[in-house]
């Protein structure tokens, strides 16, 4: 048993290792009140570029993955900047430049793999260096622990900095802010560049650190469940951590559930953050990263009740018991307040008059 | 959330030569990366698109349509919704709960005479397409969630929907995640006799035809109905719109919910045009090309379905090319984002003293 849990744990950190980076990246971004929708693309362009780099220098120089992580981190951060340019610059949409993002970087990676590496995938697998797992990190590389580092330092700069206060202000009011005299355009390119860095990571950890290959299309939606993450938690850089564990859990559930060999659908885990985003939505504010934590729990005894029922001989359909827990959280939100705690700003252009 | 005024042109087919332009801009460097004879990549989209003498026109240009038809769609989706300000990227969810409420119909109602089960799909399609549209509209107007994020989510709730339903209820006896076919008698015709098409039978079908007459409705409704016009004024600007005293949370909702209409509506002509059963890779990502599409049709429905016939061409150019050169079609991609950021770029350099937000 304490093997399994070792092992659920081992895997929900490697789920959510991506997603706290890039939600980490994103809340800082959104606090400065830009919606970032390209992440997606941006995780994907680190990816294949931490491939390309980690094997490079396998073959060519010294081997070394760092090598991968820093061109992942330069070219998710060119990507970054290209949104900065169009939406700070010439004040294009934010949701338009990130949904082109996306399609950009899926071609872009799709066409240099197959260029660069040839159709399959197998022969780069064995030539990429892979992040070193230490064991004083518990069997993790270093990208976990810089994650988890990110929560209070991203919390600290955002709450207890001035630079951070000025960054907040650029959200909730750029007119005041930059009457104040922060350069409004500035910081919200500076904190774009810093979300693209972070989202690099997130890449990186996917293509380096846990697959050790690239894949088309890669990152899955993972840039979107960050998105999710950010807004369900509140933009806070501890609710991210929330959420982030919450869906890593989910997931890891997921993995043993499949192993023990019972038949739960996947797509009951893998579309959890989307509800569960929904609903915090849905409610304003009353649901909180902790009351999702107490819904998952819902879902669980529910599912496990059905297990004993099943065991006992009692043939009850599955769909009932996922159902329940829906109607149970629906009578909950009969009503609720609108919503506060985003960045007032959140989305709106802003151009210097 | 997007607060900020829209500012749409009217169609601009200038926009198409810029995109030609930039497709072989960039074609050519995908291809030099594969070390292939750009001419012959080229040739080879071209024959993949409208055909050549020697293998005939009729074939390549029905796949060019039949690809452009859930672009044409969807594209319709997104210009009804962008132009009352929503900024939904919810087509690709809408068209997979169009789909899956068709083909739910085609097995509840397996033995309707077949234009009757036709019908039924896609009133069904529609219906749930607008559905799942309206409730981010809903979520919009009555508790403040803004409709990028909530319709990203739903793209994915109904992904997984789908998923589970093919895995589940849905599937057809045997391994494979699919669902049983729809009823022969309730596809849609195909219009080319095979004998015209050198006896490979041509998948063009008459909901090519519906799409088409979809986009002539859109433009009545956008720009000749009164309710259009007040649709089009809460675009450009909401606040005008208030002042004027409209029904802004009504017009919001009925906008979102005839945007996943068209969408729900592409789905199901989708599964009973061409695919024919439900699995979960059914799109291959139209709900988010489609927002390229309108785009580059300047947020028009004539503009769009001239975009849309562009981009299917395209779509079955570049099938070919992968199939002649092993250059991945997945360059497509590249291409429309090139194309959506150059018209960006220009437009915003053009009216960078303007002060609007460029859409």
């Amino acid at each position: 048993m304490a093997v399994g849990i070792s092992n659920l744990l081992q895997s929900s950190a490697a789920t959510a290792t991506p997603l706290l980076l890039a939600a980490l990246g994103e809340n800082v971004v959104q606090r400065a009140g830009i919606v970032n929708v390209g992440m997606e693309g941006m995780m994907l362009v680190g990816a294949f570029f931490a491939v390309v780099g980690a094997r490079h220098s396998a073959t060519h120089l010294t081997g070394n993955p760092y090598a991968g992580v820093v061109l992942a981190v330069v070219a998710a951060m060119l990507l970054a900047a290209l949104f900065a340019l169009f939406v700070l610059k010439l004040t294009a949409n934010q949701v338009v430049i990130g949904v082109v993002l996306n399609l950009l970087a899926l071609g872009l990676t799709g066409t240099l793999y197959r260029a660069l590496f040839g159709v399959t995938g197998a022969f780069l697998a064995s030539t990429t260096a892979a992040l070193p797992a230490y064991p004083w990190l518990l069997g993790q590389d270093l990208l976990p622990l810089l994650a988890l580092l990110g929560v209070p330092a991203v919390g600290l700069f955002l709450f207890r900095t001035r630079a951070g206060l000025e960054l907040r202000a650029c959200g909730e009011h750029p007119a005041a802010a930059e009457a104040a005299g922060v350069n409004v355009l500035g910081v919200r390119a500076l904190a774009l560049l810093f979300g693209g860095a972070m989202s690099g990571l997130a890449g990186a950890f996917l293509s380096i650190g846990e697959n050790h290959t690239f894949v088309d299309n890669m990152s899955a939606g993972r840039g979107f469940i960050a998105l999710a993450i950010v807004t369900s938690g509140r933009w806070t850089p501890w609710g991210c951590l929330g959420m982030a564990a919450l869906f890593g859990l989910a997931q890891a559930l997921q993995f043993l559930f499949q192993a023990q060999g019972l038949h739960v659908s996947y797509q009951l885990f893998v579309a959890l953050p989307y509800v569960v985003t929904l609903l915090v939505l849905t409610s304003g504010g009353r649901w909180t990263p902790w009351g999702c934590l107490g819904m998952a729990a819902m879902f669980g005894t529910a599912q496990a009740l059905r297990f004993v029922l099943q065991a006992q001989g009692l043939h009850i359909s599955s769909q009932l018991f996922v159902a329940v827990p829906c109607v149970v959280t629906l009578f909950v939100l009969t009503s609720g307040g609108r919503w506060a705690a985003a960045p007032a700003a959140l989305g709106q252009p802003y151009r210097r008059s | 959330m997007s607060g900020a005024p829209i500012r749409p042109n009217g169609p601009q087919y200038s926009r198409l030569l810029v995109y030609a332009a930039l497709a072989i801009g960039v074609t050519t460097v995908g291809i030099l990366c594969r070390r292939t004879w750009p001419g012959a990549a080229l040739h080879a989209i071209l024959v993949g698109a409208v055909g050549d003498s020697r293998s005939g026109h009729l074939y390549a240009i029905s796949e060019s349509l039949v690809s452009a038809c859930p672009l044409l769609l969807t594209g319709l989706g997104v210009v009804v919704a962008w132009r009352a300000g929503m900024f939904s990227i919810g087509a690709e969810g809408q068209l997979l709960m169009g789909a899956l409420a068709a083909i739910a119909t085609a097995g509840l109602a397996r033995n309707m005479p077949g234009p009757v089960l036709t019908l039924l799909m896609i009133l069904a399609g529609s219906a749930a397409g607008a559905g799942w549209s309206a409730l981010a509209g809903w979520l919009r107007v009555r508790r403040g969630v803004p409709e990028v994020i909530s319709t990203i989510m739903l793209n994915y709730v109904a992904l997984y929907l789908v998923g589970l339903l093919v895995e589940g209820p849905l599937q057809e006896s045997g391994q494979l995640a699919q669902t049983a076919p729809v009823p022969a008698a309730a596809m849609f015709a195909r219009l080319l006799p095979a004998s015209w098409t050198g006896g490979v039978p041509a998948r063009l079908h008459s909901g090519v035809l519906l799409a088409l007459l979809a986009a002539a409705a859109c433009y009545v409704y956008l720009y000749i109905t009164p309710e259009g016009l007040r649709l089009r004024v809460l675009g450009s600007n909401p606040e005008a719109a208030r002042t004027a005293g409209f029904a802004v949370d009504r017009i919001r909702v009925r906008a979102m919910a005839l945007s996943g209409a068209l969408c729900g509506l592409a789905g199901a002509i989708e599964l009973a045009g061409v695919a024919g059963r439900l699995y979960p890779e059914f799109s291959p990502g139209w709900g988010y090309s489609a927002i390229p599409v309108a785009l580059i049709g300047g947020l028009h429905p004539i503009g769009t379905a001239l975009s849309a016939l562009f981009f299917g061409g395209l779509a079955a150019g570049c099938g070919n090319l992968e199939r002649m050169t092993g250059v991945s079609a997945v360059l497509i991609n590249v291409i429309q984002a090139a194309a959506v950021l150059a018209v960006i770029g220009v437009r915003a350099w053009r009216n960078r003293s303007a002060g609007a937000e460029t859409v």
